[in-house]
């Protein structure tokens, strides 16, 4: 297999973005990704999302973004993992350039879950669990989270405080992002005293709605090195995984299985372990979600990561920083974006281009993607040459 | 929900009618083709759940989705019957504020959904604590 990069990087304002399509929103940022990249063309494209057809109404989104995007006859098609599918793109750009097939491909990430009611946007969500044996109940994503909280609670000791912590973490990180969707920091007060949505999880544990894209052009590494101006960025390997939708399915709801096998095959496949990454964006959806994931990833023994917020363990400068972009919490969370995003604020930070939110000295990053209730997970490993 | 999605697990959501593996008494609820792990599919009985558990993990959902609006706020929990199984399902007859992890429940058979598009009322399951008068309303 040869080695890939990526070279380039694009990402729009998120936000709530009435005045812009499902097209516009995904063609700005993929321009801004091929900009970056310094290249005129590409061989392949891989477009995640979650559910366009339920937000917008449109399927086929594989061939409408490559028209408009103005590439004709790109080979090009929709991947889907619900939260997830950001990250499954980058897994199929990732393996169409090691092969040989393609040098150049782009894999991005759209969703515009604006265009539909808040009703219609839950419905949208919600088709990510089980609709026969938990939606069909009642069930939520803020609730399926909100149990696995209590459980690891229970479990545990892991308090409401714990939680509140992540949040606060994660705003003051996207306080310095200016893409993020809420850019300004929170207290611990206001989060636990914000609007319980599922209990015990409050509005400020919940990851917003959000219009956005996310877009990278990735090459196998001789390309790289010929055409990329800034330092480059090595995809070094990656861990996929499924488990069951249904949480009531699994042995355990104070663990992530899909995330523990994804993260043990992208160390397995790299070479690195848990101690050799500097910092991480992980799937932030929920504050208890950050919380189980640091801890499956092998950053926090399992029960302790209620800790790492806390102790300022997980803060920039903190022993393994978490979500430096601000994660899904204060980014904002276009759910098929979202993997994508994730890897370009991994990029972004080991070129050095973070601003008032670079970690120093990183040279490996992780990104950990997850779908629906950790039905699916992808993880990348990513080393600055 | 379109009348044959609903009235196809008529007898999962009415009878708690699961599946039991003859090789090693697994239950699978709702029942499954394949056993896991073996690609062998003619290796279940049937078997019924029993009506009898505990809360394994819950929650009070306040933002219902749209077909559950008149209801909230409603419980949603884990149940862990006696023999093990784990259902999703809504605890009724209760005070939220009251409810812990290892209450005893029974299941019971209710009304699940009243908002439905293609006008059928959907039926099913739901917890009532076991123990009256502790955590009733």
């Amino acid at each position: 297999m040869r080695e890939v990069a990526i070279i380039g990087v694009g990402m729009n304002q998120w936000g709530e973005l009435w005045d812009k399509s499902l097209r516009d929103v995904y063609v700005e940022s993929a321009l801004e990704a091929i900009k970056d990249a310094g290249v005129d063309t590409v061989d392949g494209m891989y477009v995640g999302a979650m559910a366009p057809g339920l937000f917008v109404g449109q399927e086929h989104l594989g061939s409408l973004l490559a028209d408009y995007l103005g590439i004709k006859n790109l080979p090009c098609a929709r991947v889907e993992s619900a939260c997830a599918s950001g990250g499954v793109a980058i897994k199929s750009a990732f393996l169409e350039i090691a092969s040989g097939h393609s040098d150049i491909v782009i894999a991005g990430g759209v969703e515009k879950m604006t265009d539909c009611s808040g009703d219609d946007a839950t419905y949208a969500l919600a088709t990510a669990a089980d609709q026969e044996y938990e939606v069909f109940h009642g069930a939520t994503f803020p609730g399926l989270y909100a149990m696995m909280a209590r459980r690891h609670m229970h479990e545990f000791g892991t308090t409401q405080e714990q939680l509140a912590h992540v949040a606060v973490k994660n705003h003051k990180n996207g306080a310095k992002n200016p893409k993020a969707q809420y850019p300004f920091e929170v207290t611990l007060d206001g989060v636990m005293n914000s609007v319980m949505i599922a209990d015990p999880l409050h509005i400020l544990d919940c990851s917003p709605i959000t219009d956005g894209a996310a877009c990278v052009v990735m090459a196998d590494l001789e390309t790289a090195k010929r055409i990329c101006k800034k330092p480059i960025v090595k995809v070094l390997g990656f861990g996929h995984a499924t488990d069951a939708i249904a949480l009531h399915s699994r042995k355990s709801l104070t663990q992530l299985d899909a995330t523990i096998v994804a993260a043990e095959r992208a160390y397995k496949m790299t070479g690195k372990k848990p101690e050799d990454i500097d910092f991480a964006e992980v799937h932030d959806c929920f504050t208890i979600a950050e919380i189980i994931v640091i801890e499956d990833l092998g950053f926090f023994e399992k029960g302790k990561g209620g800790t790492g917020a806390e102790s300022g363990e997980t803060y920039i400068g903190g022993r393994i920083p978490i979500n430096p972009s601000g994660g899904l919490k204060s980014k904002g969370h276009p759910v098929g974006a979202t993997g994508v995003a994730q890897a370009i604020e991994v990029t972004t930070q080991l070129r050095g281009d973070s601003g008032d939110r670079q970690i120093e000295g990183a040279k490996v990053g992780l990104a950990q993607n997850m779908g629906g209730s950790g039905g699916s997970a992808v993880v990348h490993i990513m080393e600055v040459l | 929900m379109f009348p044959a999605r609903t009235w196809r697990e008529y007898p999962q959501r009415y009878r708690l009618e699961a599946v039991k593996c003859t090789k090693d008494n697994t239950v699978y609820f709702p029942p499954r083709l394949v056993r896991p792990g073996t690609l062998e599919t003619d290796c279940f009985e049937p078997y019924t759940l029993p009506d009898e558990g505990t809360i394994y993990t819950f929650t009070v959902i306040e933002v219902p989705p749209n077909q559950f609006k008149d209801e909230a706020p409603y419980v949603v929990a884990i149940i862990e019957l006696v023999d093990g199984t784990k259902i999703t399902c809504q605890v009724a007859d209760c005070d939220p504020k009251k409810l812990e992890i290892g209450q005893k429940v029974k299941m019971e058979f209710r009304r699940i959904q009243t908002h439905e598009e293609h006008g059928v009322l959907s039926y099913g399951y739901k917890a009532v604590p076991a123990i009256k008068g502790v955590t009733t309303v």
